[in-house]
């Protein structure tokens, strides 16, 4: 009898828990729900709702400044992944490896674009910009993204490095393969999954970044984020509304299939093997 | 053998840690270090730094306005840090306490809406609670007001807007941490006659700690910083630091005092790492 | 030294102000199975990594083949490394695993798979090439480690405590095998161990190691019977050890004084007054009523341990040190409590000097 009791205390315990988290995660997607909503609104500007319309998804194309935007913030965002990644990834392997004067320091300083509120960080830079001359804009927006990419980057890497790795890059030279040799057969190959997930990382934090981006974007052309917080103003327009719709369906049916293909890849490989 | 040991150790470890040393030292040292250089100098009549120390720029941090404005900010970011860890850690418990797949299932569930634009979603919060919003007309057409509620650039709103930017980062420590609690240690406290309430504060609440503080940290030092979201629901109205330094370096040209107000946040923060390393004895922080 | 396909001269490693190997001397001989024995920080493992090129040495000289190895880096040496927890690359197959270093050296591809498949047959895992590492047992991966190693034809093996981590049944296992694929092969090996078993059946000759120096060279038969130092007759199978002043040498056995009592060895070199350790295996000790002339070793029985095919017994001397003895269950009749005269014949004891 009293087990009964105590399934149905944890049953109840169990339901709140469930309900609770429903709550929660709808005040997380509720945002977003309306975000995607408002793009089929038939308003000028995002303000209340007139009617269904999907017309901002075919004029979206034709709004330059938008598209433009956009191209800015992707290209911004491949080159920092790829810029912060590398070096983020050579950087990890060679703070956990080696031992050296002034690496304390150095881990120190990678921690202050992660700590440091971002707003401290861009002025930072803004003021040594303009100290030395550098004209700012698509270049100075890049340095800014990379700055705090590449801590992200190390710190995720430096995670995935375990003890292991050591005896198989003795291994490797012990087999015959110089230094670099052996960083490509076998050290980047064991830290892969860190270094997508730093990818990953570097990439979304690029795309959506405000801040810096703001602080450091010359007089023309600009980055998506920072369209979208000038357009707060006057009225956001649903293209946008439409464009970052878009966006994040992209990127989730991009996570679906990631998924889906490891997943029948693994179940392929476990069918080779019973053969 | 001097150079054959400069060859293989010194070479290798310059080639692979040196450009983000590189990196750190041009992009972060010297930029913070002209930063706290600055807020000691003086303001120019055209609002240009002229290279005189001074401790003007200080001197009006204590100025009331501005102070009134640093106090509630910080105010704010302890509001919302408190709700981010109350909401967030029954959240953390109940993800913790399912079967790993699912677990990291639930996870990717809360970091999805994360791949939105952030700036997009303050602006749905915007649009449901304008005045003649849908908030606002739910709370109409079922009596519980007679007339809309302003909730538009208020602190509240802007609260609600940090509040859920920083859940994740409250929820993912706290989440880690609790994780990792040994399920033995329960069963040991029940075991000994603890009932689930006197178990959860003498054991689950002081063994996740470190998670709660890992939480405090990255959602109080964003929260003191923050802009976009006072931008975008605030309208101009609703201004904490981080707007205040924004303006600084914008339309009203005052480095020094922009510089120093950063200062104050780089203090800010540094304090409370001081706390965390010393309290929570921590070497390598695990960031999320 | 033509012989010598490794040598170590002068050789010592400091980590720090540690100094964990001390000038050690060492003449390997082509196709020889030497072992480096001794317990956890004897400096064994540190000594084959200096071989292998993993450490530097802190002064004096390697040679392997007749040439030094100082300014060459592990790629660059002609001996291939058994690492202790296989190292085996995870993301790579077993065949990968194998053909790595021929496919570094760019050997063209139908040799590859020759030799690979040579090993797979060697080691027999014909059948496992495609196979991940963490697909292998540990007995497998074990072989899939030496079989990689070997396809490089090194002139050198060092394994580094490869059985340590198998169980007792397998590590027996492999041990045979083991001999067996060097003594096939011809190839030195140069291996590492704490378990002086291990090393007695395998080993063509053992360097027992002690805090940094080799305390004895030689073959196991020699180790075992005649140990050098007092700390080889007391890592090296099971034995009794005293410590005492010599009282008097004549016709080549010498007469102890202990704190146990009075005690007879072979051997010579010795003066009156000298200090000397005795060792005596358990199975050479001799239990009787009367005892010996020139004994003086009274005991008390303490316990009874079964062994199997013969009793292991504990005896409690005058000065309450401990000596085991083994016998055959069927001899002796004494009882736990008895009073018993301990003695030996001198030539089976061993006299070693102390160390000044």
């Amino acid at each position: 009898m009293s087990i009964s009791k105590k399934q149905k205390k944890q049953r109840r315990e169990e339901f709140i828990g469930t309900v609770y988290s429903i709550i929660i995660y709808s005040i997380l997607y509720i945002p977003v729900f309306v975000m995607m909503v408002f793009s089929f609104n038939n308003q000028r500007y995002n303000y209340y709702w007139n009617g269904f319309t999907t017309m901002w998804y075919s004029k979206l194309f034709s709004n330059s400044a938008l598209t433009e935007s956009l191209w800015y913030s992707v290209v911004i965002a491949v080159l920092a992944t790829v810029i912060s990644v590398t070096i983020g990834t050579i950087g990890a392997v060679g703070l956990k490896k080696y031992e050296f004067r002034g690496k304390k320091f150095i881990n120190e300083m990678l921690y202050i674009p992660i700590i440091v509120p971002e707003i401290v960080m861009a002025v930072a830079l803004l003021v040594i910009f303009i100290k030395i001359g550098l004209a700012l804009g698509m270049g100075s927006i890049l340095i800014g993204h990379c700055t705090f990419c590449i801590p992200y980057a190390v710190v995720t890497i430096k995670g995935r490095i375990s003890g292991d790795d050591y005896s198989l890059e003795e291994a490797s030279m012990d087999l015959g393969a110089n230094r670099i040799q052996t960083f490509i057969n076998v050290t980047l190959p064991s830290i892969m999954p860190g270094v997508m997930s730093a990818a990953f990382l570097s990439f979304t934090l690029s795309i959506d970044d405000v801040v810096m981006s703001n602080m450091l974007a010359g007089a023309k052309n600009s980055t998506l984020p920072v369209l979208i917080l000038s357009m707060n103003k006057s009225g956001i327009t649903p293209d946008v509304n439409a464009l970052t719709t878009i966006m994040i369906l992209i990127i989730v049916t991009a996570m679906i299939l990631n998924n889906l293909i490891k997943n029948v890849l693994k179940k392929r490989k476990k069918m080779e093997e019973t053969i | 053998m001097k150079k054959k040991s400069f060859k293989r150790n010194t070479l290798p470890a310059l080639a692979m840690a040196g450009p983000v040393s590189l990196w750190m030292i041009l992009f972060v040292t010297l930029p913070m270090l002209y930063i706290i250089f600055i807020s000691f100098m003086s303001r120019g009549v055209f609002g240009d730094v002229v290279y005189e120390f001074s401790w003007e720029s200080y001197k009006t941090l204590l100025d009331s306005t501005y102070f009134k404005v640093i106090v509630k900010s910080i105010k704010v970011a302890f509001i919302t840090t408190i709700l981010c860890i109350l909401i967030g850690y029954p959240f953390a418990y109940y993800i913790a306490k399912k079967p790993k797949e699912a677990a990291s299932k639930l996870i990717m569930l809360i970091m999805i809406p994360f791949w939105t634009n952030s700036l997009m979603r303050l602006n749905s919060w915007l649009l449901l609670f304008q005045t003649s919003g849908p908030v606002n007309n739910f709370l109409q057409n079922f009596g519980f007001i007679d007339k809309p509620i302003s909730f538009v650039y208020t602190d509240g709103l802007v609260m609600l807007g940090m509040i859920t930017n920083m859940l994740p980062f409250a929820v993912l420590p706290m989440y880690s941490s609790i994780e990792k609690l040994s399920k033995s240690l329960l069963e040991a406290s029940a075991d000994l006659g603890a009932s689930r309430g006197t178990t959860f504060f003498n054991i689950t609440l002081p063994l996740t700690f470190p998670g709660i503080f890992s939480s405090i940290i990255l959602v109080f030092i964003p929260s003191l910083g923050i802009y976009t979201v006072t931008d975008m629901l605030g309208g101009g109205k609703v201004l904490y630091i981080g707007n205040i330094i924004k303006n600084q370096f914008g339309a009203i040209r005052n480095w020094p005092l922009g510089a120093a107000l950063s200062v104050l946040l780089i203090v800010i923060t540094g304090l409370l790492i001081f706390i965390y390393t010393r309290f929570a004895k921590i070497e390598d922080m695990e960031v999320v | 030294m033509s012989d010598s396909i490794v040598s170590l001269i002068g050789v010592e490693k400091s980590f720090g102000k540690n100094k964990v190997v001390k000038n050690m001397n060492v003449e390997i001989k082509e196709g020889e199975f030497l072992t480096l024995l001794g317990p956890s920080g004897c400096g064994k493992t540190t000594t084959l990594r200096m071989i292998a090129g993993f450490e530097e040495v802190s002064s004096g000289t390697i040679k392997v083949q007749g040439e030094s190895v100082a300014d060459k880096e592990p790629y660059e040496r002609d001996v291939n490394t058994v690492f202790q927890n296989y190292a085996l690359f995870p993301h790579m197959t077993v065949f990968d695993n194998i053909a790595y270093g021929l496919k570094i050296r760019k050997r063209p591809k139908d040799e590859i798979i020759k030799r690979v498949n040579e090993m797979l047959d060697l080691v027999q895992l014909k059948g496992y090439e495609k196979r991940k590492p963490d697909e292998l047992s540990g007995g497998q991966k074990q072989r899939v480690a030496i079989a990689r190693a070997l396809v490089n034809n090194p002139k050198v093996l060092l394994l580094d405590e490869p059985l340590g981590a198998l169980d007792l049944k397998l590590r027996k296992q492999m041990q045979v095998e083991l001999k067996r694929l060097q003594k096939k092969l011809g190839i030195t090996f140069v291996y590492v161990t704490h378990d002086q078993e291990e090393a007695l059946t395998m080993s063509d000759r053992i360097a027992v190691m002690n805090e940094g120096v080799i305390e004895q060279l030689a073959t196991p038969r020699e180790i075992y019977d005649r140990p050098l130092t007092r700390f080889v007759a007391g890592f090296i199978g099971e034995s009794n050890i005293f410590d005492g002043k010599v009282k008097g040498v004549h016709n080549g056995i010498i007469d102890v004084e202990t704190s146990a009592g009075t005690m007879k060895v072979k051997g010579n070199g010795f003066e009156a007054g000298e200090d000397i350790h005795i060792s005596v295996r358990p199975e050479y000790i001799k239990v009787g009523g009367d005892g010996a002339e020139g004994f003086d070793l009274e005991g008390k029985i303490k316990d009874y341990i079964y062994m199997g095919t013969f009793v292991k017994t504990s005896v409690d001397l005058k000065d309450n040190t401990e000596i085991k003895y083994s016998r055959f269950e069927k001899d002796d009749n004494f009882k736990e409590g008895d009073s018993v005269n301990i003695y030996w014949n001198p030539e089976k004891a061993v006299a070693i000097k102390a160390k000044r």
